[in-house]
C-alpha cells in the first residue's frame, strides 16, 4: 500500500513503487483530467503539480512521491484566474493537452506574477499542442498577469 | 417531444417520435425537448477540435429560436439515420459538418419550433399566426401569455412534423455567424470530458501489444511463460497484429509485453530506408503517368514558350501525431458488442464489429467520445479491430491504449510524395504552360477503392488538375508508386503536398517573368474574384509591398481546398550560416462563404497555420532497416510555443456557397513559408521539410 495526498485528499493505492504516477491517478484512481501523451518528458500532457512545482507524472514513480502534496487539474477550483482566462480567450480545441498547459502555466504564474514573453515561451516550451492553440494559451496567461489577479 | 431526421439519398425527411414508430425507420431522435425545458441536440459528427459540439447546435437552436443556455448536446450513436447526407456513411472529415448538416438541421430547427408554436396556439385558442417563438418561449402576441418549449414539448409531440417549414431569413439569424462561447470548454479546462483514453468498463483488462519492428515481420520466437509469469497477466494472444498481454492492470500488461521478449524476422522489405525510397521515388518520375489532366497542346505550347523553367520537389512522409495515442474500449459479449472509441468513422467501426463479432447491427453500440485529435488518423479502424479481437478471444471488456512509440511506428502516414513540373513563358510573361507530373501512393486505393477511376487517385493530383489559375494548356500526369508504407488522409490530404509544389512554383515563374509574385497571381486568377479577393484582404492586411525590416522576407501563397479559398502571408528571417527559419508573422484570409461560429473558424485557421507550419519546418518520417525509425516526440519534433509566429486571421463573411474550415488553412502554408524564404534570402527550398539541413542544401541549387 503506498499512501498519497491528493488535491487535499489521502488516498491508500495498492501499486508496486516503481509504476508511474501517472497512471496511478489515471488508471487506479481515475483521476483521468491528467493525460498520456509521449511517457518520455516530451509532451507535457501529464503535468501536474508536486508540492507546488511543475513535474511530468510520467516520469515520477508512485513511490518517491509519498508524502508529497499533488495536485491535479481536478484540484483546480472553477473560478481560478487561469481557467477564466482561458474561457475568456476560448483556448481549448481538442482539449487533451489543456489540463497540462493549465498546471503549467498556473506554476509559471505562481513563481512569478509577471513574467517576460521569453519566461513564458521557457516556462510553456515543454506542453505540445497538436491543434495550435499555443496564440490563445499566450494570450490567456498574459490576460491573467494583466488583470493582476493573485493566484 | 422529439424530432427525427431521416436522410436519405433523395432528401431529408423529418417525423415526430410518434410518426416514428408508425413507420418502418428506426426511432433516432435528432432533437429532444423534454418537460425540464432542456433542448438536447444529436450530434453526428465527432468532436475532435473542430467545434462540431457547438457549431452544429448553433444552427438547430438558431431555426428553433430556443434559449442557447439550455441546449446540451449529445454523441450520436452509430446508426444509418445518422448518416452523413454527403457520404453516404457516418464519417467525419473532408471538412463537411457543416456543409453537409447546415440545411438539414436547420429544416429540423424550424420544423420543431412550428410544431411548439401550434401547440401554443392551440392551448390558448388563438390562430398559430398570432403566435411567436423566441428564445425558448412562444408568445401570444395580443395578449402577455407565454408558455417555454419544456411546457409545451408534450402537446407538440403529438403534431406532425411540417415538411416544409419556413426557414429563417439571414437578417433574422440570432446565433448563425455570431462568436459563440465553445460548449466543450468548462468541462475541457476542468479535466473532465471523457476521451477514449478515459473509459472505464467493470471488470475490464487492459492490452498491450508487442508489434512487428518492420513491415511484413514475421514472429520467430515469444516467452508465454515468462509474460504469463508477470502479476496480473492473465492472457497471452496471437493477433495478426502481434502478440497481445492482457492483464488487470496497465502496468501489469506493459511489463507483460517487456517480458514476452519477442523476437520478429527481417520483414519482406529489409532493405527500406529513406534514402532508397527517395531513390524509388525519384526513379518513378522516369515513368510515364496515367493522364489526370490534358487541356490545350502542351509540346506545342513548351515549344513556342519565350522562357521555360522546370523544378522537382521532394515531400516526405508524416505522421499525424495526435496528442491522445490511438486507443479504444470493446466488450464483445455473446448477444451485444460496445465499444468506446474515439472515432472518426461511426460506420465503419460498426463494420469491423459486425465482422468480427457476427452480430447484427443492432446488437452493437458505439459509444463516440471525444477525440484527443483526429486530423484524418481516426477515420482508420486499426486500433477498433485490435481491441474488438482481443475482447472477443478473451471474452473480457478489454482497454487498449498504444504507447506513443506504437502510435509513432504504425500509422497510415500521409504519403511522401515528388513531382516535377514545366512551363512556359510567353512574351508578357503569362503562363502558356503547365506540365506537371506526380509521384505518390494511393490512399483511395485501400480506402474506398471505388474513388479510383481509370488508375488515377484523385487525392494524388487534388489542386493540381482543378487549379484556379487560367493556364491555357496544362497537361497533370499521375505515377503510382507501390511501398509496402501504409499511407491515409492527413489534414488536407492531397492539397497538403500539391499547394506546396503548386504555389512555390507560381513564385519561382513570376521571379522568372520578373513580376511580383502577388501581381502575377491575380492576372492568371482574371475570372476567379474570391480568389483574387481573398488575396487582396491578405495582402493589404500583411502591408505587401511596403518595406520590411533588414534580412526579413515575405512570401505569399493561396490554394483553394474543401470549398474554400486561403491565402496566407508569411513574414520570415534566414540566418543564412545555419539555415534557421524565423517565422515571425503570419497573415491569413479566408473565404469559406457564410459563417456558423467566427470564432471556430478563425480558431481552425490558426491550428490549421501551425499544423502546417510544423510540417514545413520540422516534421519527416525517417525509415530504416524495413520499418519506421521515430519513436517518438524527441525524434519526431512538432511546433513548440517558441516556434510560434503571431497570427492574424482575416474572415471574409461572403455569400458564396458554404466552405469547410478544418483544413483549407493547412496547404497554402507551406509555400508561403518556402516563397518567404526565398524573398528574404534568396534560397529557394524544393524539399521538405524546411531544416537548417535542408536550407543549406538549397544554397546549392
Amino acid at each position: 500500500m503506498i499512501s498519497l495526498e491528493i488535491n487535499g485528499k489521502k488516498y491508500e493505492v495498492d501499486v508496486s513503487q516503481e509504476v508511474p504516477l501517472l497512471w496511478v491517478l489515471r488508471e487506479y484512481l481515475k483521476l483521468t483530467g491528467t493525460k498520456f501523451g509521449c511517457g518520455a518528458n516530451m509532451c507535457g500532457a501529464c503535468t501536474v503539480h508536486v508540492d507546488g512545482k511543475a513535474q511530468r507524472s510520467c516520469q515520477l514513480a508512485v513511490g518517491d512521491v509519498k508524502g508529497q502534496k499533488i495536485t491535479t487539474i481536478e484540484g483546480i477550483p472553477e473560478d481560478h484566474p487561469l481557467k477564466q482566462a482561458w474561457k475568456m480567450e476560448q483556448v481549448p480545441q481538442c482539449g487533451y493537452c489543456q489540463p497540462g498547459q493549465i498546471m503549467q502555466a498556473i506554476a509559471l504564474l505562481t513563481e512569478n506574477s509577471n513574467p517576460s514573453d521569453e519566461k513564458i515561451i521557457n516556462a510553456m516550451e515543454g506542453i505540445l499542442c497538436r491543434c495550435g492553440t499555443y496564440p490563445r494559451i499566450k494570450r490567456a496567461i498574459k490576460r491573467v498577469v494583466r488583470e493582476g489577479k493573485k493566484l | 417531444m422529439t424530432i427525427a431526421i431521416s436522410i436519405t439519398p433523395f432528401g431529408s425527411r423529418y417525423l415526430s417520435a410518434q410518426e416514428m414508430e408508425k413507420s418502418s425507420f428506426s426511432p433516432n431522435a435528432w432533437i429532444q425537448i423534454t418537460p425540464d425545458n432542456r433542448v438536447t441536440i444529436i450530434v453526428n459528427k465527432s468532436e475532435m477540435g473542430q467545434g462540431v459540439y457547438t457549431s452544429l447546435p448553433m444552427i438547430v437552436a438558431d431555426e428553433l429560436e430556443a434559449d442557447w443556455k439550455q441546449v446540451r448536446v449529445k454523441a450520436a450513436p452509430a446508426r444509418d439515420e445518422y448518416k452523413d447526407p454527403g457520404f453516404g456513411m457516418q464519417l467525419t472529415g473532408g471538412s463537411t459538418s457543416i456543409r453537409n448538416m447546415f440545411e438539414p438541421l436547420r429544416k429540423a430547427g424550424a420544423a420543431a419550433r412550428e410544431m411548439l408554436v401550434s401547440a401554443a396556439a392551440e392551448t390558448w385558442g388563438v390562430p398559430p399566426g398570432e403566435c411567436e417563438a423566441h428564445q425558448g418561449w412562444v408568445r401570444h402576441r395580443k395578449s402577455v401569455r407565454k408558455l417555454n418549449y419544456g411546457e409545451l414539448c408534450d402537446k407538440a409531440s403529438k403534431l406532425s412534423v411540417p415538411e416544409n417549414p419556413p426557414l429563417k431569413k439571414e437578417y433574422q439569424f440570432k446565433l448563425i455567424g455570431t462568436r459563440m462561447a465553445r460548449l466543450d470548454l468548462q468541462e475541457k479546462i476542468d479535466g473532465k470530458a471523457t476521451f477514449g483514453i478515459d473509459v472505464f468498463v467493470p471488470d475490464m483488462l487492459y492490452a498491450a501489444i508487442s508489434r512487428p519492428p518492420a513491415y511484413g515481420a514475421k514472429i520467430v520466437s515469444y516467452e508465454n511463460e515468462a509474460a504469463k509469469k508477470v502479476p496480473g497477466v492473465q492472457h497471452v494472444i496471437v493477433t495478426d497484429r502481434g502478440i497481445a498481454v492482457c492483464a488487470k492492470t496497465i502496468d501489469g500488461a506493459w511489463k507483460g509485453r517487456m517480458a514476452l521478449n519477442a523476437q520478429w524476422d527481417k520483414g519482406t522489405h529489409p532493405d527500406l530506408n529513406s534514402e532508397t525510397l527517395e531513390k524509388n521515388f525519384l526513379q518513378h518520375l522516369n515513368q510515364p503517368g496515367l493522364s489526370a489532366k490534358k487541356e490545350g497542346n502542351i509540346e506545342n505550347a513548351l515549344g513556342k514558350a519565350v522562357k521555360k523553367l522546370e523544378a522537382t520537389y521532394i515531400l516526405p512522409y508524416l505522421y499525424h501525431a495526435t496528442l491522445e495515442p490511438m486507443n479504444c474500449t470493446a466488450h464483445v459479449r455473446q448477444d451485444r458488442c460496445d465499444l468506446w472509441v474515439p472515432t472518426q468513422f461511426q460506420s465503419g467501426a460498426l463494420m469491423s464489429a459486425e465482422k468480427i463479432t457476427g452480430l447484427k447491427p443492432e446488437q452493437i453500440h458505439i459509444h463516440t467520445t471525444y477525440l484527443g485529435g483526429g486530423f484524418g488518423r481516426r477515420a482508420e479502424l486499426d486500433v477498433v479491430e485490435e481491441a474488438l479481437q482481443i475482447s472477443k478471444a478473451t471474452g473480457k471488456p478489454i482497454k487498449l491504449i498504444w504507447t506513443r512509440e506504437e502510435d509513432v511506428k504504425n500509422d497510415f502516414y500521409r504519403p511522401g510524395n515528388c513531382c516535377r513540373i514545366e512551363a512556359g513563358l510567353d512574351q508578357q510573361g503569362r503562363i502558356v504552360a503547365w506540365s506537371h507530373k506526380v509521384v505518390a501512393p494511393s490512399i483511395f486505393s485501400r480506402f474506398f477503392p471505388q474513388m479510383v477511376k481509370d488508375g488515377i487517385d484523385p487525392a494524388a493530383v487534388e489542386g493540381i488538375s482543378d487549379m484556379e489559375y487560367e493556364i491555357p494548356n496544362l497537361n497533370v500526369e499521375y505515377v503510382k508508386i507501390v511501398t509496402p508504407i501504409p499511407v491515409g488522409f492527413w489534414r488536407s490530404v492531397g492539397h497538403s503536398h500539391n499547394a506546396f509544389t503548386v504555389e512555390s512554383f507560381i513564385d519561382e515563374l513570376a521571379y522568372l517573368a520578373k513580376r511580383d509574385p502577388l501581381e502575377f497571381r491575380m492576372s492568371h486568377l482574371r475570372k476567379h474574384p474570391r480568389a483574387q479577393q481573398v488575396l487582396r484582404v491578405a495582402a493589404e492586411r500583411a502591408g505587401w509591398g511596403k518595406p520590411l525590416r533588414k534580412g526579413h522576407g515575405r512570401g505569399i501563397a493561396y490554394h483553394y481546398s474543401f470549398g474554400s479559398h486561403v491565402v496566407h502571408v508569411a513574414e520570415v528571417s534566414v540566418d543564412k550560416t545555419e539555415g534557421k527559419i524565423k517565422v515571425h508573422k503570419v497573415v491569413s484570409a479566408v473565404d469559406c462563404g457564410p459563417v456558423v461560429n467566427l470564432d471556430t473558424v478563425k480558431a481552425q485557421i490558426e491550428g490549421a497555420t501551425l499544423f502546417g507550419l510544423s510540417a514545413a519546418l520540422m516534421e519527416k518520417i525517417q525509415f530504416s532497416n524495413g520499418g519506421v525509425e521515430n519513436e517518438n516526440f524527441y525524434n519526431y519534433e512538432l511546433i513548440r510555443m517558441s516556434d510560434v509566429p503571431e497570427i492574424e486571421v482575416n474572415v471574409l463573411r461572403s455569400r458564396e456557397k458554404l466552405g469547410g474550415v478544418g483544413e483549407p488553412g493547412v496547404p497554402p502554408i507551406a509555400p508561403a513559408l518556402a516563397n518567404a524564404v526565398f524573398n528574404a534570402s534568396g534560397i529557394r527550398v524544393r524539399n521538405l521539410p524546411m531544416t537548417p539541413e535542408t536550407v543549406m542544401k538549397s544554397i546549392k541549387v
